[in-house]
């Protein structure tokens, strides 16, 4: 108890004090996940619109597929990325081993299947078929249609994306393998947590823990307001 | 595709493309060199005094990757990492049969204790340290190991073979974890185990684990640095490897390590030993 309430207090004065290393790691947490999300949606999003709306063969395999990958563990995905990125790899000549880099390419392939399987749900439950209907019937082109139908779903794709961002921001496993927890170059929220509690230095991983749950909340928030005021009014 | 969809995906892009270019800055300095260690020279804090001792002398941007020494010992041999800094000798022979290796030089010591709850169940206090543990197995008393291949559990399988004991049973645990961690759950557990000298002076649990052997020949921890070659794979940095040995066993990184916890802990964490014969070692405090 006296531990976490320790935690609190140097969470408070990590932040407050604007901690140099604390805010280093923070702004460093938020670059890979936001731009781990950003890839994640460019591609899970028309993939989940293909996936949603079209009619081919094996599609409901792929989405029981993408929704299997919602589960997938971070570890694993991280050890498969580092297989790849070693020296002695495929992809060794880019050496992104162990740079932000690779941790981006890590946690965009944890969060894009959760964005794409929240995306299919959003736009098969979100969207009115008789809307898609009624636009095909008056000759919308396939953009149109597809940007409406997009816009229609607007609030679930703005859950998908926060889902993607959540899993990024909060994973550790791929981010401590394929970045190494480099201080100064790939140390992150997680990473810096699970570092200061096998030192032992407990309040310093919760107070980690705490900071990270702010930004979190942060982030999401200012999606949240967005999302809200996109929000349809209904009678 | 219709134009307009096209220019949302390629805007989306682009907002990913910027947000990976300030994610990914920064990383290009002069050379860069991959450092594999233990857990416990990171756990105790010294590489944060090493490391950047290093980078502000040489220009090498060290990217310091802390696993057990069994997997150090693997990414060396792969060619994944350009210089170890390992402690489990008769494994770092292996890699060295290998023929992979450029140098293998000793660079300091401290020594490994036998902690566990104050009670003492297995009656162990003052024992030799194997015949310590084959009290253990016989009292049936609870050890945690680290189970995870690096050279703290190289050590200690050694010292059970020692024993003459094959540790098995409910009363033998495998942590799985790092040393910082094995011992806190050892200390949770009111359980014994083996630790660096260096963790357990840096952590809370010796409180209520106390030392119960220590002192004997067979708990000497040693550390080499080795410098891995191009022989272990093409992209190996061989100068930026040799640099670093050099400097670990340079006499300023050697004063570095004599004097690293000594105002914290008020004793030594690790003894110098660069240029010592490798069998003039003894115990540390």
């Amino acid at each position: 108890m006296e531990t976490l309430l320790d935690a609190l207090a140097e969470a408070v004065r990590l932040l407050a004090s604007g901690d140099a290393e604390t805010v280093e790691i923070l702004l460093r947490s938020l670059r890979v996940s936001l731009a781990a999300t950003a890839i994640a949606c460019a591609v899970a999003l028309p993939a989940a619109y293909g996936l949603a709306f079209g009619r081919f063969r094996g599609r409901g395999l792929l989405v029981a597929t993408v929704n299997t990958g919602m589960g997938l563990p971070p570890v694993v995905v991280g050890l498969v990325v580092t297989v790849f990125l070693w020296r002695s790899g495929p992809l060794g000549e880019l050496e992104l081993l162990y740079t932000t880099t690779g941790m981006v390419i890590a946690q965009a392939l944890i969060a894009a299947p959760l964005v794409c399987a929240f995306a299919v749900a959003a736009l098969q439950g979100g969207v009115d078929p008789g809307l898609r209907l009624q636009l095909r019937g008056l000759g919308a082109t396939r953009l149109r249609l597809a940007l409406a139908l997009l816009r229609e779903a607007r609030l679930g794709l703005c859950a998908a994306a926060m889902a993607g961002f959540g899993a990024a921001l909060s994973e550790v496993g791929a981010a401590m393998m394929v970045g190494g927890n480099i201080a100064g170059e790939t140390r992150v929220l997680t990473t810096g947590a699970v570092l200061a509690t096998s030192r032992g230095d407990f309040a310093l991983a919760l107070a980690l823990g705490l900071v990270l749950l702010i930004v979190a909340f942060a982030v999401t928030a200012m999606l949240t307001v967005l999302q809200q005021r996109a929000a349809p009014l209904r009678a | 595709m219709p134009a307009r969809v096209g220019r949302a995906a390629a805007a989306l892009l682009v907002i990913a493309l910027v947000a990976l270019a300030g994610a990914c800055g920064g990383d290009d300095e002069k050379g860069e060199l991959i450092l594999a260690t233990t857990t416990s020279t990171q756990d105790s804090g010294l590489l944060d005094e090493l490391v950047p001792a290093f980078e502000a002398d040489s220009g090498y941007t060290v990217k310091t990757v802390a696993v057990g020494t069994g997997q150090a010992l693997e990414l060396g041999e792969k060619g994944e990492a350009d210089v170890l800094l390992v402690h489990a000798p008769t494994s770092e022979d292996e890699l060295v049969a290998t023929g992979t290796t450029g140098r293998r030089l000793l660079v300091m010591h401290n020594d490994f204790l036998l902690v566990g709850p104050a009670a003492d169940p297995a009656g162990v206090q003052g024992q030799a340290a194997a015949a310590a543990l084959a009290a253990i197995a016989e009292a049936g008393a609870p050890f945690v190991s680290r189970g995870d291949d690096s050279g703290t559990h190289k050590l200690e399988l050694a010292l059970w073979t020692q024993a003459g004991v094959e540790p098995d049973g409910g009363w033998y645990e495998e942590s799985g974890q790092g040393m910082g961690a094995t011992l806190q759950i050892a200390d949770q557990k009111a359980a014994y185990t083996l630790v660096d000298r260096a963790t357990y002076l840096a952590s809370e649990s010796r409180a209520s684990s106390p030392i119960l052997v220590e002192g004997d020949a067979s708990l000497l921890n040693v550390y080499h640095v080795i410098e891995m070659t191009t022989r272990a794979g093409d992209r190996v940095n061989e100068d930026g490897a040799r640099a670093f040995a050099d400097f670990v066993v340079s006499a300023e990184a050697q004063a570095l390590i004599g004097a690293f916890g000594v105002e914290e802990f008020g004793q030594q964490l690790f003894v110098p030993d660069a240029g010592k014969a490798e069998g003039a070692l003894a115990p540390a405090a």
